[in-house]
């Protein structure tokens, strides 16, 4: 029994790693990098396995899930609103807009001017995708991707909408939509988490994101988002320290697991075998890790696909870049946040400078992943946690204007990973503020990733406190119309 | 005798197989294995409640033991409490809707006592035309065939309901009767080898005096114990030693601050607001009172009621009035532009679903939209609860302050006069929010579906009565009558869900190991007589908390050893019926607190503003909003460096690093468990967090300086971090390790000073940079060894 534990550390180990470096990263899944060890005593509930499991064929193997935090407008993206703009100032009419709440922000509001977009509109590719001026590059990828117009939502403010977004319900406690798919699925990288958060800012209006975000819920912690950071240590704690050089390091864990075992031997506990495991694991992070956040080795015309920032750290488009590295390296869910799209007001100002952080990097990494013959297997999502209303808050003026929260309609885009392309779905009225086709709940967007990696949304469960939990709770419908 | 040999026939087969399974390393096969250990192993007794995990059907069916379990987790959701999820009005959940006539068949019945041919369930659950199949194919839930015998048992023995078993008042029971008590020490320990008995196994040995001591030393003080206390200790050879040392540890005032860790992750408390700015609060004077209130021994009544209803006892006072910040704990979302009400609402749910979880037990927070699926709580019940902690006058504050309305202002004077263990150094004076009283400033509705704006029927503040009747003429209809019915000796649950909880916080486990959940869904407890008997003597000693964990540290039970033996681990692998103590990781706390302390860096100062220690640049910044005082990380400085982990400054959406990755609560809302995992990253943390690095430097530098042999130096590092003697072999391994160390920094001299140069903790004068850094790093090795963060 010792022999087979022990197999994990030392020489034997250290060979097993080079020989799987010299492969190439994608080993054979064998469950999250961080689960618990399977042998320890404690951890033996079946539900607390990544399950490894799939209810039917998958089409999509991996997530990039693109954030645009703050919620971009639709109406100045995709959602071409030309009424709009002819009936400039004019009051939305009351029956439109129903029994909507609005936020203690416009609800005092005398009056709510319509407006419409400041920047044009064109139609692209195939099928006619309505694009605004604002997104040039990814005007030039319509072929490729699905355009959701008919996106809804229940919050109104952010944390809630950002909390439901992530974790299907607007209270803090639930795990993570990355977190479903990292137990659910497990890691396909033995020395990656199964589930990276990447940040980054814009210069407009910013909401802040927040650890609970991709936490782990109830879910086991070894389930919980890893985020990597722009700094020199991309994950906390990596680096060794000053004066310790990888070769003493090395030394040291010889020297500890020795002294581990000792314990084992007067103790008996699994735990300590699978410590000395962990150790091994965090010895193999600290050279898989580094290599993979390096993206200067990237040749020059990859450089130039996703703009001359993809060099300066832990902006949007290095981390698109490195999100096509993690993806590419077996990383089940890969999670971007990009701040700044909270336009309450000076929304012309701000919404070009966060279109500009982000328009060249995501269709480089849609682009670079199609190139590589990976854009099939991987699902790329861009989406905000709700729109924004199709009237002005605050002072209208010819030139500028700003849009609050809007919960009933907003547009994503997806690609890849099974999902038709080049279409456009669902359709709101001509003022932009109802669904009038095929509207999709969150709950439904969820249940249409989940079936895209093979797994049931009723199926993939969690019992906790006497509950069993999914991540689209009761709800939630797969959007068939836009299965490839 | 017969019995026993045949337990010893199973025990020999089980290891063949298990090293031959172990071999084939399929953990799954291994576990099926486990399972079928325990059917040959177990023998259960009516009213012995998820005494072991048969798969035997028993001779006679226990309605909450056996049956139970499989209708609430199987058929409830559709046939229980719930009314407006209720299919084809058959309830399962109570005898009167089982035995009743189906709807529109007025002669089939869904259960006809001691009648399996008339039991329309039964034909339903065994049914070839899966049309007919309960439970429904397309619930995904099925009955295993163990299940549908169990069923068919409990029909023909007569189907009877008994109340869910923490419904019932605790009964002290008796003590058992045992073979051998030499054993026991006290009465934990009469019931726990009883269980021992039942499953064929015996305790461990007690535990060497050191691993005793460090093991008590942190379930009491959250510390390790001292090097004089150790040798003060092994040198005692006195009958009580150990009394005495427990003794102590409860006069240390670093008691309050170990109890108030757990008590911290119940109330929610953080040190920002949350939401998206997610400002700085000061609530951390309400911090300072509870440990304060620990290390008084208030009675667990007085500790509670001052917390949910001190601005409306009789004594009123500043104090009362702060210990209420316990309510004010949750976040508060000060985004602009939200709906005033649905966020009023948001916390007053958040007050109420603690209540629930913190004293009853109860996932009242079920009930919020709908009828609770599988307890006996209506949504009724929920607005009822809800409806003392709604009295509150409207929110006043708007932006970003530290306290919104109501708060009350913490002076010099006000510490001086009233509050003397609030530890305020600043000079400006602290707002804490604290809860007020206003009768009649609304009344409570049900809010259909749990949403905010959708009033439905009127209510008046109530409990559940499944728990326990709210008496008028005992109490008032306010939260303080609402703290008399929680103490009232026939409340079922609030004695047993907080003993459980101390239970929890030493064995790593409670008797029920849901501790936040005792309803249908909850697991069963272990060992429900123990359960019962240390809650009736928590109850009849004052709900004094020092005497319940004393007791509880003095047992047998706790003072057994952790060495787990093969047999042990295949029969009882999760060490539910403790036949030997667990060895359990220190929790996020505990690890820093035993690096600082152990290297004497340790500041040991109680209370105060939080802290901010090292952390990694650009957290905060990265996530926040860039707004507010909390948007960059400003780190403190000096003895604020060296503060017990408790202190440490809890902005609740970037949590500290450390604490999080050791699985610390993140302080959103109540929670009453921690997870305990293993993950590389926490690997990376002793290995590279400049706390450790720095302790291991500082402790170095100390040694240095005495007089003494490498060796000797050693041994004392290991002994005070570890906390026990060396053994000759680890000796000799770190001898030598120390002799390559000392050799390679001596031809790297930049790399030595390098090494050393962590922590901002002044450098020891005319240190030898090579040495320093040579024992530091095996101080850093024995820092990193897995016994030293666990209670072994």
């Amino acid at each position: 029994m010792e022999k087979e534990i022990f197999e994990h550390h030392l020489n034997t180990n250290r060979r097993h790693f080079l020989g799987k470096m010299a492969l190439g990263f994608g080993g054979v899944a064998l469950g999250s990098l961080l689960m618990p060890d399977l042998l320890s005593g404690k951890k033996v509930a079946e539900n607390q396995l990544p399950l490894g499991l799939k209810h039917f064929a998958a089409k999509a193997k991996r997530i990039i899930l693109l954030v645009q935090n703050g919620a971009p407008s639709q109406l100045e993206s995709f959602d071409y609103k030309p009424k709009l703009n002819d009936m400039f100032g004019q009051d939305l009419p009351p029956s439109v807009r129903g029994d909507q709440k609005l936020t203690g922000m416009t609800a005092g509001q005398k009056s709510f001017p319509l407006v419409g977009s400041k920047f044009g509109f064109k139609q692209y590719g195939n099928a006619g995708t309505w694009v605004s001026d604002l997104f040039p590059n990814i005007a030039k990828i319509t072929d490729d991707i699905c355009v959701i117009k008919s996106m809804h939502t229940d919050a109104i403010n952010h944390d809630p909408a950002l909390t439901f977004m992530q974790t299907g319900a607007q209270v803090g406690n639930r795990p993570s939509i990355g977190s479903w798919f990292s137990y659910g699925l497990g890691s396909e990288n033995k020395n990656l988490p199964a589930y990276c958060v990447l940040l980054s800012k814009g210069k407009g209006n910013g909401q802040g994101v927040y650890s609970k975000l991709w936490s782990n819920g109830f879910l086991d912690s070894s389930h919980q988002g890893v985020q990597l950071s722009a700094s020199e240590d991309p994950i906390l704690y990596l680096n060794n320290p000053n004066g310790m050089d990888s070769k003493t390091r090395r030394t040291m864990l010889d020297h500890l697991a020795s002294l581990n075992q000792l314990g084992y031997e007067e103790f008996g506990d699994p735990e300590i075998p699978a410590k000395i495991k962990q150790y091994e694991m965090a010895y193999r992070m600290q050279t898989a890790v580094p290599e993979i956040t390096d993206v200067s080795k990237e040749p020059d015309h990859i450089k130039k696909m996703y703009g001359p920032d993809c060099m300066v750290p832990g902006t949007y488009a290095a981390n698109c870049l490195l999100a096509r590295k993690l993806s590419e390296s077996g990383v089940r869910f890969v999670q971007l946040y990009h701040q700044g799209w909270d336009q309450h007001s000076n929304l012309v100002g701000e919404m070009q400078g966060q279109a500009k952080d982000v328009d060249m990097a995501s269709a480089a990494l849609i682009t670079d992943l199609k190139q590589r013959g990976l854009l099939d297997e991987t699902l790329v999502i861009w989406s905000g946690e709700f729109g924004r209303t199709n009237y002005c808050q605050g002072k209208l003026t010819k030139d500028n204007y700003g849009r609050d929260h809007h919960p009933r309609c907003f547009s994503i885009f997806m690609a890849g990973g099974g999902v038709k392309s080049g279409i456009s779905y669902g359709k709101t009225d001509e003022l932009g503020y109802n669904i009038t086709e095929n509207p999709v709940h969150i709950h439904d967007l969820h249940a249409t990733i989940m079936h895209l990696m093979g797994l049931d949304h009723e199926k993939l469960t969690y019992k906790h406190l006497g509950r069993r939990f999914r991540l689209t709770d009761v709800h939630g419908h797969v959007v068939n119309d836009i299965l490839a | 005798m017969g019995t026993q040999q045949v337990y010893l026939h199973m025990f020999c087969l089980c290891h063949c197989i298990i090293k031959r399974i172990i071999r084939m390393k399929n953990k799954v096969i291994y576990l099926l294995f486990l399972l079928l250990c325990t059917v040959f192993t177990s023998c259960k007794q009516k009213g012995e409640y998820a005494a072991i995990p048969s798969k035997k059907i028993p001779e006679v069916v226990d309605y909450n033991f056996d049956v139970r379990p499989i209708l609430s987790d199987k058929c409830f959701a559709c046939h229980g409490p719930d009314v407006n999820k209720r299919a084809e009005d058959l309830r399962l959940d109570t005898p009167e809707g089982a035995y009743k006539a189906l709807k529109d068949r007025k002669n089939e019945f869904a259960i006809v006592p001691n009648n399996l041919e008339k039991s329309v369930l039964y034909q339903k659950i065994t049914a070839k035309d899966s049309t007919e199949l309960m439970p429904p194919l397309d619930s995904n839930l099925k009955l295993s065939s163990y299940e549908i015998k169990i069923l068919k048992k409990w029909i023909e023995q007569g189907a009877s309901y008994e109340p869910h078993w923490a419904f019932m008042a605790v009964d002290k029971p008796k003590l058992p009767e045992l073979k051998n008590a030499d054993w026991a020490n006290n009465e934990i320990d009469y019931f726990i080898l009883q269980k021992l008995e039942d499953i064929g196994l015996t305790p461990n040995q007690k535990a060497d005096k050191e691993r005793l001591l460090k093991r008590v030393s942190l379930d009491i003080t959250g510390l390790p114990p001292s090097p004089e206390m150790q040798k003060r200790f092994i040198q005692d050879d006195a009958a009580n030693a150990y009394e005495k040392i427990v003794d102590e540890l409860l006069a240390s005032d670093h008691y309050g601050e170990k109890m108030a860790s757990h008590w911290l992750d119940v109330a929610r408390y953080a040190d920002s607001h949350g939401f998206q700015n997610d400002q700085l609060r000061t609530m951390w004077p309400w911090r300072d009172w509870v440990i304060y209130a620990f290390n008084e021994n208030y009675s667990y009544e007085k500790f509670v009621t001052y917390q949910l209803a001190g601005d409306l006892v009789p004594q009123k006072n500043m104090e009362t009035i702060l210990a209420t910040g316990f309510n004010r704990n949750h976040k508060i979302n000060q985004e602009a532009g939200i709906i005033e009400e649905e966020f009023r609402v948001e916390n007053v749910t958040d007050r109420t679903n603690t209540f629930g979880k913190a004293f009853l037990g109860l996932t009242l927070e079920c009930a919020k939209c709908h009828d609770h699926k599988y307890d006996p709580i209506s949504q009724k019940d929920y607005f009822s609860t809800f409806a003392f902690f709604d009295r509150m006058p409207p929110r006043q504050n708007k932006g970003e302050v530290l306290a919104e309305a109501p708060f009350i202002t913490i002076s010099d004077e006000v510490v001086e006069k009233e509050l003397p263990f609030i530890n305020k150094k600043e000079e400006e004076d602290v707002d804490v929010m604290v809860i007020e009283e206003r009768p009649d400033v609304r009344t409570t509705h049900i809010l259909n579906r749990g949403v905010y704006d959708d009033v439905g029927e009127e209510v008046r503040a109530n409990t559940p009565k499944s728990v326990l009747e709210f008496d008028d003429s005992s109490y008032e209809r306010n939260r303080l009558g609402l703290t008399k019915w929680l103490f009232d000796a026939k409340n079922p649950l609030t004695s047993r869900v907080f003993v459980n909880r101390m239970w929890q916080e030493i064995f790593g486990a409670g008797i029920v190991k849901s501790s936040g959940d005792f309803g249908m869904q909850g697991d069963l407890p272990t060992n429900v007589h123990l359960l019962n008997w240390l809650s009736a003597d928590f109850m009849e000693n004052g709900w004094d908390m020092k005497h319940m964990i004393k007791k509880i540290v003095m047992s047998a039970t706790y003072k057994q050893s952790s060495v787990i033996s093969k047999d042990k681990l295949a029969i009882d692998p999760e060490n539910k019926y403790l036949s030997r103590m667990s060895r359990l990781r220190f929790n996020a706390e505990m690890v820093r607190d035993h690096a600082l302390a152990t290297s004497g860096l340790l500041n040991p100062e109680i209370g105060g503003r939080s802290v901010k220690v090292y952390q990694p640049d650009g957290l905060w910044e990265a996530a926040s909003s860039g707004r507010g005082v909390l948007a960059n990380y400003v780190q403190d400085h000096g003895k604020d460096l060296y503060r017990r982990g408790i202190y440490i400054l809890i902005k609740r959406t970037t949590l500290p690093p450390v604490q999080l990755t050791f699985d610390a609560a993140t302080r959103d809302q109540c929670e009453v468990q921690r997870q305990s995992t293993m993950t590389p990253l926490q690997a990376l943390i002793t290995l590279n967090d400049p706390t450790i690095l720095e302790s291991a430097r500082v402790f170095s530098e100390k040694l240095m300086q005495e007089d003494n042999s490498v060796s000797a130096k050693i041994e004392k590092a290991f002994n005070t971090i570890v906390g026990r003697t060396i053994k000759p072999q680890e000796k000799e391994m770190l001898l030598s390790y120390y002799n390559d160390q000392e050799s390679a920094f001596m031809k790297e001299t930049e790399r030595a000073k390098a090494f050393i140069d962590v922590g901002e903790f002044p450098a020891s004068k005319n240190r030898d940079v090579v040495k320093v850094a040579a024992l530091m790093q095996i101080i850093h090795t024995i820092y990193n060894l897995e016994e030293t963060i666990v209670k072994s």
